[in-house]
């Protein structure tokens, strides 16, 4: 249950970008490959706002998918979990996109 | 209260526009950073440190004890993770290495900032050996940093050979795989083949080592590879 640890995150870093203001929106980024689960992450990040200039902010989580080249043949691989292989049958792949995780914008009132 | 919006601020109509703060900053950057400055402070003293994982009772602090026992030369001291206790950390004193326990209470992983606490009251030599015995979970400490040389994950005969599969996180980012427990193969069914070709699947060129901490088998191969300057 990392989560709760990632939605701290969140909030700390979302309470030094806001400038004391309030916090109406924050959009979080998170790959597919990320070993973070959205649902989760919604339910701490509701308590870790608790008395933070978040409080009440919504959390828009957009999810970015898992994506590789193919190291032995340069194919393009999408990945739907953490590991796959090319339809060159090698799983020798560099990921290129599915492991974000990244505070993106904040809406401040 | 702005009633178009729901903001605390006094507007008759919803004339006042939300700002948008772009930020891209990442999640995980504050355990980055600290990770980035225990790994200084570890090149500096010459310390090599690895971060073990495993699920709970993979036999860990066993491989520990018998390793401390046979590499004196190494200098080995400790950083116990795990929930409650100090058992293990006593455990670890008594086969001859300095050790401190980290208790992590409802926490499942160690981070980069409890190593960095722990690196100070344990204070290792220069030129010595640091094993982090990270909490037992196959989950959670894959996703942080500790300011580790290397990440050891260690399997065992008794949990089932697709655990890489089911764990990919973990094995992906492992530098080694140790499968322990192999004295007790010809009682389980478990299929080494089977798991080193699915550790593989996740992370091709990782190497896997067999062996048993109880038995000594295979133990050649584990202390030649962290001899490796690579490792």
């Amino acid at each position: 249950m990392h989560e709760l640890g990632i939605a701290q995150e969140v909030v700390r870093i979302a309470t030094e970008g806001c400038g004391g203001a309030r916090v109406k929106r924050v959009v979080v980024e998170v790959g597919k490959l990320a070993a973070v689960l959205p649902d989760a992450l919604r339910f701490c990040f509701d308590l870790a706002a608790k008395e933070t200039p978040l409080e009440g902010a919504a959390l828009d989580i957009v999810e970015v998918p898992g994506r590789a080249r193919c190291r032995d043949c340069g194919g393009m691989v999408e990945l739907l979990r953490p590991f796959g292989e090319c339809a060159c049958g090698s799983s020798d792949l560099e990921w290129l996109s599915g492991e974000e995780l990244r505070v993106k914008s904040l809406e401040v009132a | 209260m702005c009633a178009t919006c729901g903001c605390s601020d006094h507007h008759p109509e919803h004339d006042h526009h939300h700002d948008v703060v772009e930020l891209e900053r990442h999640l995980l950057e504050h355990n980055a950073s600290i990770a980035a400055s225990n790994r200084a402070w570890l090149s500096g003293r010459r310390i090599r440190a690895f971060n073990l994982m495993s699920s709970p009772g993979a036999g860990k602090t066993t491989l520990l004890e018998r390793t401390i026992r046979d590499l004196p030369a190494a200098r080995i001291s400790v950083i116990e993770g795990d929930q409650e206790t100090d058992r293990d950390a006593e455990r670890i004193r008594a086969a001859g290495a300095r050790a401190i326990q980290i208790n992590t209470g409802a926490g499942c992983h160690l981070d980069a900032s409890m190593v960095e606490r722990a690196l100070r009251a344990l204070e290792p030599p220069d030129g010595s050996t640091l094993m982090i015995e990270n909490v037992g979970n196959l989950v959670c400490p894959s996703l942080f940093d500790l300011g580790e040389s290397a990440r050891v994950v260690i399997a065992s005969v008794t949990e089932g050979d697709d655990k890489p599969l089911k764990y990919p996180h973990m094995f992906r980012g492992a530098t080694a795989v140790l499968l322990n427990k192999m004295d007790l193969l010809p009682h389980v069914s478990f299929d080494v083949e089977a798991f080193t070709r699915h550790a593989r699947r996740v992370n091709p060129r990782v190497e896997v080592l067999p062996l048993s901490a109880t038995r000594g088998e295979g133990l050649d191969g584990w202390y030649r590879w962290l001899r490796e300057p690579g490792a």
